[in-house]
């Protein structure tokens, strides 16, 4: 379904003025916290009001400040999904679910309850009470709830941040189901890029209030259009640039000329690199883009390194790291000659350009 | 002599007739102001606060301004040949006033605490406010309910500077516990000043136990905090 917002509200932090039009299946709106991805979602949902502007759904007008248009939340048919679940503590679980059906008939009402109860596998539970079940059950609760008033979205508020490791990646794979037998469109709020990148198809940028990028989330990852969205899609490593020619840039501040490859014939003033997209260890082969480095200190994951190094030209600053690199524990062991300083490649293809 | 139990009766009826409009009107006024953005929330407080905080024969002194015979009220009073000065609904009118403000406050703070994503979801939902006030806003504020109308409850039954200018100290008809505990003593009668002091006693422990046992049995539910 096609989403036109295009709204403007001010807060005492900063100005909103959110401007997207996007049409996909699943939605993700990705930005850091405190960027407004939240404040969009609210303002769709119909929970708070722009100062100004147009929201549409479809053909559906939800609000349009000029022709004081505002359709209520409970009109909206939004099913919302909160951080923090939001289930009612003083009812069960099936309560819950039919919380908002008692207009309709009891067989009718109590065939949806079993229907969604059974979609989010949660028999036997109808009759505890939300502080009875775990997080991912909670979140499926809520999930049966919204999904009971047959919405024409579904909305998701930062939905795994509640959770640990485990269980997270276990429920987006459960609502990429729920997801995919869905026939409305959704909406996915999260700074998570896993979790965006996993559940969406269509992604938004956001950072302060306004829209960085919009594309489909593949593009968006492999050539994301500025250093905003290159950071956010989880890019660890910008470098200021010279360009010196077409194809090839210099770093002032460290004396070392890189190759790159300008496709779209840019203007180039940084270059940005993945820190899994560096190359280290044997590099006999490469002749160029290789620059020595000092590693400044790694941190250790279980199953991979994150190593911080210093540009050995750099002599000027040794407080600050340069570029940060991401080896999987395997390949780090299998290079040989390791001592304070480490050659890593800059591959063309992998060079992101700003 | 006969010892005269009307105080008793008289103090009775005050206390459950003004406990029941005190509950209803508190919790509706609590509703309305935590929902309310206007400008004037401030000052609406104060003035819903006000009747705690003033002296009580000075809330007495502003309903006899109001309800007396040259009163806003009282010409009203008087164009249908009623006086409620000196009459017993002066005794529930000066409970009702002073109690008011602790089932508000109370109720009101209860409602605030309440998780705004709550009562958001039913919204998105689709479920009217009144629905959304009855099944989800008030069962989870019980607790604070059950206490304002316990704290309301023995304030009115306390109560005695404002009814003593509104409604005097008419044996019989205006007479409550609390002006009966004072003029005995002032006479020099203190066994009978004791008696009601006994009274008293009792009514306040059997509505502190009741109220105990029940909110305890009534919270099937804990809120769980995120």
């Amino acid at each position: 379904m096609n989403i036109l917002v295009d709204i403007e509200k001010q807060f005492e932090e900063f100005y909103m003025k959110m401007k997207f039009n996007v049409d996909g299946k699943n939605i993700g709106l990705l930005g850091a916290s405190g960027s407004g991805k939240s404040m969009t979602l609210k303002l769709i949902a119909g929970l708070e009001k722009p100062d100004r502007g147009i929201i549409k759904i479809g053909n559906k007008t939800l609000f349009d400040s000029d022709k004081l248009i505002n359709i209520s939340v409970k009109d909206r048919k939004v099913g919302f999904l909160f951080q923090n679940y939001a289930l009612f503590p003083n009812m069960t679980i099936r309560e819950n679910i039919g919380f908002a059906l008692n207009s309709i008939e009891k067989n009718k009402r109590n065939k949806i309850i079993k229907d969604k109860t059974n979609q989010v596998k949660l028999n036997g539970m109808e009759n505890r009470l939300p502080i009875e079940l775990s997080g991912g059950q909670q979140q499926r609760v809520a999930l049966a709830r919204a999904l009971a008033v047959n919405p024409e979205i579904l909305m998701f508020d930062e939905p795994f941040s509640a959770l640990d490791e485990n269980l997270r990646s276990y429920m987006v794979k459960e609502i990429k189901e729920v997801l995919n037998d869905f026939k409305g469109t959704s909406i996915l709020v999260s700074h998570n890029i896993d979790e965006i990148y996993r559940l969406s198809d269509k992604i938004i940028v956001i950072d302060s209030g306004k829209v960085e990028a919009v594309d489909d989330k593949n593009d968006l990852f492999l050539n994301p259009p500025n250093i905003i969205t290159a950071k956010l899609t989880g890019c660890k490593n910008i470098i200021k640039v010279n360009q010196i020619s077409e194809n090839e840039v210099m770093i002032c501040e460290w004396g070392i000329k890189l190759k790159v490859n300008n496709k779209f014939n840019k203007k180039i003033t940084s270059i940005g690199i993945r820190a899994n997209h560096i190359k280290c260890g044997e590099l006999l082969k490469e002749s160029k883009n290789i620059i020595k480095c000092e590693i400044a200190y790694i941190n250790e994951s279980p199953f991979k390194l994150t190593v911080y190094l210093i540009a050995v030209q750099n002599s000027l600053n040794k407080e600050k790291y340069n570029i940060q690199l991401e080896v999987s524990k395997d390949m780090w062991n299998e290079i040989k000659n390791k001592n304070k300083f480490i050659d890593i490649y800059l591959d063309p293809e992998k060079i992101m350009l700003f | 002599m006969e010892f005269d139990y009307s105080p008793l009766w008289i103090s009775l009826k005050t206390v459950l007739t003004a406990t029941c409009i005190t509950f209803f009107l508190g919790i509706f006024i609590a509703w309305r102001m935590s929902n309310y953005k206007g400008k004037l929330k401030g000052i609406l407080d104060v003035i819903f606060t006000l009747p705690m905080v003033l002296p009580p024969t000075v809330v007495g002194f502003f309903l006899l301004l109001i309800l007396g015979k040259n009163g806003m009220f009282g010409m009203l009073f008087k164009y249908f040949n009623t006086n409620i000065i000196f009459s017993w609904y002066a005794t529930v009118i000066s409970a009702v006033i002073v109690s008011f403000p602790l089932m508000y406050k109370t109720t009101r703070g209860s409602f605030e605490q309440i998780d705004i994503n709550i009562l958001n979801a039913a919204r998105t939902l689709g479920v009217p406010e009144l629905r959304i006030f009855w099944k989800i806003t008030v069962p989870i504020s019980f607790p604070g309910i059950a206490a304002g109308t316990v704290l309301s409850f023995a304030r009115a039954l306390g109560e005695f500077g404002a009814t003593l200018m509104i409604a005097g100290n008419i044996p019989g008809k205006t007479q409550t516990i609390p002006l009966a505990i004072f003029f005995a003593a002032e006479g020099g009668n203190m066994n009978r000043a004791f008696i009601w002091v006994c009274i008293i006693l009792i009514i306040s422990l059997i509505v502190m136990t009741l109220t105990n046992y029940w909110t305890q049995n009534h919270k099937r539910f804990k809120l769980y905090k995120f």
